[in-house]
């Protein structure tokens, strides 16, 4: 059996958008097409802001993913965390949607008493370790962040080292807003090995716009340019939305 | 999503609070909270099976995963590898008006692993550390790896001191990717290999244990991790004596518990001789590769003496010669 594979955006930023279209509206674009938006917001050493708390928080639930904020120090243990969790998520809802086929309508995992609980805990431990993984992750380069970057790509070695322990295939892509031209500019194409970043990190220059928005929205035609592609190679590419396992 | 007010006050459960499961029907009367993990808050308290240890959670998939890893070392007879499973239930929670999931095992009273290597020194590193090893190896045999391996997971137990695994929650099918782990005990961290669930990844850890114990510190990684660890083993007089181990645990050159096991016994008993006769008599068969390191270099220097000798010898002669011509 082909399985699935699951796609993700993780959001890295610290604070508020400030240009182009709601990036919340964007995140339940994502979510539409099968896209998982997950977000960390990265703190200094003050707090963060109510409203970019709100947009953080935003993003994360209606992207169907999970948002976490973070000192700095501590990204790159939430960054595997947090990918890992929204990968449970995920499998746990293609799960719950394939019980309430079998077992009628409103039948959720906890339903279940916790002996059959922990059976198809293994099934979703299962997948979580053999499925396919595509995660594009968007910087955030504006102003405020540059001091933050090393640690930043410090946190993505480490998501990759932990990901790539796992037996599934993984693809990773790197994106930052803003661009040196558009809202966003691709800085590492589909690899499976975030190390491959070590070259290109350094040439970043931050801005002063934030388009939060805009930059998820293209992120999204990035995701469906190589599914076209790839289904031109393949052809029966399954995905999880429509996949009956 | 981390929901803080639900964690708080599932964190602050008052002493005599009866929770009752939804399945089972079982009562548990809180007593007092032992600890709080990544994933959760273990309290102690009283059912009528005399004490024992309750795990809540507000995420289910932890502490699903968590009770199918007990459940299977359950299976494995006649060693504890773990704390035993007593129940798995739900809790409906009136605070947070949610189902809480939770699991009941047994309770293991002990000190901490730090807090008796500093009341009874720290000649008991080493002794704890073998027993760990061989409880490792055990669990390795079992097709697991415990993952995040730490003091705080570890608890030393009873008149005659045992050592004993506490939290299973970071606990990975072999060849699996690493479900938990603590970075300083964590050798992606350190940058000295991956995050696959292989026996060599818990070894790691284990060095890092002693390492802990020693400096009663965790320290941060700054530049090469290798190198930084190696200085900070040099440092200390009694990681010193165990450096040939321990570089090659945070090398990854062990494939099993037991080999590390068995070099850690040969140093120390190679120790004790010495300490006790000055003698070689009783070489172990590990030491031995030590051993003849020393060995070759006082057979370097008897050959240094006798060069010297010789030529002091040679000068005399030729001083005679001249003298009789």
């Amino acid at each position: 059996m082909r399985k699935g594979t699951l796609k993700q955006i993780l959001l890295i930023t610290d604070g508020c958008s400030n240009h182009g279209e709601d990036p919340v509206a964007m995140a339940a674009l994502a979510r539409e097409q099968g896209i998982t938006v997950n977000v960390i917001g990265v703190l200094d050493k003050d707090t963060i802001d109510e409203s970019g708390l709100r947009e953080i928080e935003g993003i994360a639930m209606s992207g169907g993913g999970v948002s976490q904020v973070v000192y700095a120090k501590q990204l790159s243990q939430t960054v595997q965390m947090v990918t890992r969790k929204a990968m449970t998520q995920t499998l746990q809802g293609v799960i719950n949607r394939e019980l309430k086929q079998i077992l009628g309508s409103d039948v959720t995992m906890e339903d279940l008493p916790p002996e059959k609980r922990g059976e198809v805990m293994e099934v979703v431990d299962e997948l979580g370790e053999t499925v396919e993984l595509e995660v594009l992750i968007l910087v955030d380069t504006s102003g405020s962040m540059k001091t933050k970057l090393p640690t930043v790509k410090e946190a993505l070695f480490d998501l990759s080292l932990s990901l790539n322990a796992r037996i599934g295939d993984n693809h990773f892509a790197v994106f930052v807003f803003p661009g040196k031209r558009g809202d966003v500019e691709k800085i590492l194409d589909w690899t499976p090995k975030l190390e491959a970043l070590s070259t290109v990190f350094p040439k970043l220059t931050s801005g002063g716009l934030t388009p939060t928005g805009p930059a998820l929205r293209e992120a999204l035609t990035y995701f469906k340019k190589k599914r076209s592609l790839r289904s031109l190679i393949s052809g029966d590419e399954q995905y999880f939305e429509e996949s009956s396992m | 999503m981390m929901n803080n007010t639900l964690k708080n006050h599932l964190c602050k459960l008052p002493s005599g609070y009866v929770i009752v499961g939804k399945w089972h029907k079982h009562s548990y009367k809180i007593i007092k909270p032992l600890g709080k993990g990544a994933n959760g808050v273990v309290y102690l308290a009283e059912s009528p099976k005399g004490l024992v240890a309750v795990k809540l959670s507000d995420n289910s998939t932890a502490i699903t995963s968590e009770v199918n890893v007990l459940k299977h070392f359950s299976k494995v007879q006649g060693v504890a590898l773990g704390p035993s499973l007593l129940d798995v239930d739900d809790w409906f929670d009136p605070y947070g008006k949610k189902i809480v999931c939770f699991y009941v095992m047994e309770y293991i009273k002990g000190e901490d692993f730090l807090a008796f290597i500093q009341k009874r020194g720290k000649e008991w590193i080493v002794v704890l550390i073998l027993q760990l090893l061989s409880d490792l190896e055990k669990l390795h045999q079992e097709g697991w790896v415990f993952g995040d391996l730490k003091p705080e997971n570890l608890l030393v137990v009873g008149q005659a001191p045992k050592i004993r695994l506490l939290d299973v929650g970071g606990t990975t099918l072999k060849g699996r990717a690493i479900k938990e782990f603590t970075e300083f005990y964590d050798r992606g961290y350190w940058g000295m290999g991956s995050r696959k669930a292989e026996p060599s990844y818990d070894l790691f850890s284990v060095a890092m244990i002693m390492m802990n114990a020693c400096y009663l510190k965790r320290f941060e990684k700054k530049g090469n991790g290798r190198e930084q660890l190696m200085k900070m083993i040099d440092a200390d007089e009694t990681l010193r004596k165990y450096r040939k181990v321990l570089m090659r645990a945070i090398a990854g050159k062990y494939d099993h518990a037991r080999e590390m096991h068995h070099e850690l016994m040969a140093v120390v008993m190679d120790e004790s001789s010495r300490t006790k006769t000055n003698s070689r008599a009783n070489q172990s068969r590990k030491g031995a590769v030590q051993q003849r390191y020393q060995k070759r270099k006082k057979h370097s220097g008897i050959l240094e003496t006798a060069l010297i000798v010789m030529f002091l010898l040679f000068m005399y002669v030729m001083y005679l010669y001249g003298e009789l011509l």
